[in-house]
């Protein structure tokens, strides 16, 4: 009897799932083709050692990803009695999420912006800086908490490491063939025309190339979804929205100045000459504030559907 | 969240467990019965008002229902420094089961428009003959009940063994919240 007003986005998950089946491809790939190479010339334990030693490293920083982040951010943790607002924000969208209660930090830091890492929703933070504190009210603050939670909700720290894996290995396997180039080959009488080294470079760089885009992609896709559950949390999508826009400081994507009042200049505005894929779209790891928009406005209008 | 819904970004907002309110009639009279403390016939949900015309349209419905029954309560709303909407139901201290009744009407009727995932909780005070008050927070994500105790003189403390009391003496009655770390406090709510 209860309806909802809340609507699965079928072709984010298919996006995501689509770039997640193509980085477990690429890494399944990328190991199969460095064994095929390293097997006919003996250097078969080589590629296991670094692509395990790479693995290793992305393990060690996920478990230890808050403390990491909360150093390199120089982000302090807060008490409830240090920072009494926040904390009764996010005890309430916890609340209301059912979810665990991140801790909380802070960083000194005028640059507007908020984090939340950690290696499981129980062991998650939840970092603000001050900058972002000074320039959002509580609304469009709490918007933004949503966010990050769903970001720890979520589990993004560990999907994203485990995405990640191709290519940490593909980049070891390159600088171990960039260090076989200097000191292997040499001595030993290589038969082959091509030299293993150089083999397992090309495929690397490659692998490396590939597993960039795809992880880009994925990483807006997922914050994406975070803006979804964050709106949803919150119900008020109008909110993220304009700390968004605040945060990104691209307040002229909706003017507030009347059109009639910059009638004088409107024959100097120019259209922008190509829209669509460029460099940038390719390798930013959030999505466009555009996209961002676009999507909370589809929220906003499902959540104002009349009642009956 | 299941493994597969965190790998894919899936999120489904938490639905409302709503049934448990009508426990509390029978736990009002337990409480009176061992530590004294009386219903103030108040009674309060605290929701967060999703934007757009359509929550308004339900919000209306809601104040509609309550103030067109016979014995009619008075119904008020206001509005916390965290964004967040009480509503607040001011019915007869003798009569907790109407009380309940009501509050158990805003909350389906909010649940049953999508707005569920809105809800955050329900408050009810008692109060003993020294002037105490005590709230009986229901928390609809978990389904269950916890209780509040500030301080008398607004010093932003609680009573935690007072607290620890109640839980024991409502767990025979209630789904009692076993986490205190989810014993939220509530400064400020209406009829505390």
């Amino acid at each position: 009897m209860a309806r909802t007003r809340f609507v699965g986005d079928a072709g984010l998950t298919l996006r995501m799932t689509t770039v997640m089946f193509l980085l477990g491809a690429l890494f399944v790939g990328l190991v199969v083709v460095l064994m095929g190479v390293a097997a006919g010339s003996g250097y078969t334990g080589l590629v296991p050692v670094i692509g395990l030693v790479g693995i290793g490293i992305a393990l060690y920083q996920w478990y230890n990803s808050d403390t990491v982040a909360m150093k390199a951010m120089r982000a302090r943790e807060v008490s409830p009695q240090q920072a009494p607002e926040l904390h009764g924000m996010i005890d309430r969208l916890c609340a209301m999420a059912d979810m665990p209660k991140p801790r909380v930090g802070i960083a000194d830091t005028r640059l507007p912006n908020a984090f939340a890492t950690g290696r499981s929703p129980d062991r998650a933070v939840v970092v603000v800086t001050t900058g972002i504190l000074q320039t959002l009210d509580a609304e469009e603050l709490e918007g933004v908490l949503a966010h990050e939670l769903a970001h720890v909700a979520h589990r993004d720290v560990l999907v994203m490491t485990v995405a990640s894996s191709a290519g940490i290995v593909a980049g070891m396997v390159t600088q171990g063939a960039q260090y076989g180039a200097m000191f292997g080959g040499r001595g030993r009488n290589n038969n082959s025309a091509v030299p293993v080294w150089l083999a397992m470079l090309v495929v690397s760089l490659i692998t490396y190339a590939i597993s960039f885009l795809l992880l880009k992609m994925l990483s807006r896709y997922r914050e994406l979804s975070a803006d979804r559950a964050g709106a949803y949390l919150t119900m008020k999508p109008q909110a993220l929205a304009s700390a968004l826009q605040k945060i990104s400081g691209e307040m002229n994507t909706v003017p507030d100045r009347d059109l009639r009042a910059s009638q004088s200049m409107n024959a100097f505005f120019i259209a922008p000459a190509i829209k669509g894929v460029s460099l940038r779209t390719l390798t930013s790891t959030h999505p466009s504030l555009e996209q961002r928009l676009e999507q909370l406005a589809r929220i906003q209008a499902e959540l104002s559907r009349p009642t009956g | 969240m299941g493994f597969l819904d965190a790998i894919l970004g899936r999120t489904k907002p938490k639905q409302a467990n709503l049934d448990d309110l009508f426990g509390v009639p029978a736990a009002a009279i337990t409480l009176q019965a061992s530590l004294g403390l009386r219903p103030t016939g108040q009674g309060a949900v605290c929701y967060r008002a999703a934007g757009g015309a359509a929550f308004a349209e339900t919000e209306q419905e809601i104040l509609a229902l309550l103030r067109g029954a016979a014995d009619a309560p008075d119904v008020r709303l206001s509005h916390d420094e965290f964004g967040y909407t009480w509503l607040v139901v001011d019915d007869d201290p003798e009569d907790v089961g109407d009380l309940c009744t009501d509050l158990h009407a805003v909350n389906t009727t909010l649940a049953g428009q999508g707005f569920g995932p809105g809800l955050l909780c329900s408050l009810i005070p008692f109060q003993d003959a020294t002037g105490r008050r005590v709230g009986l927070v229901y928390l609809y994500k978990q389904g269950t009940f916890y209780p509040f105790v500030p301080s008398p003189g607004g010093t932003r403390q609680r009573e935690s063994l007072l607290e620890r009391q109640l839980r024991d003496t409502l767990a025979a009655e209630l789904p009692v919240e076993q986490e205190t770390s989810r014993w939220l406090a509530l400064w400020g709510a209406p009829g505390l």
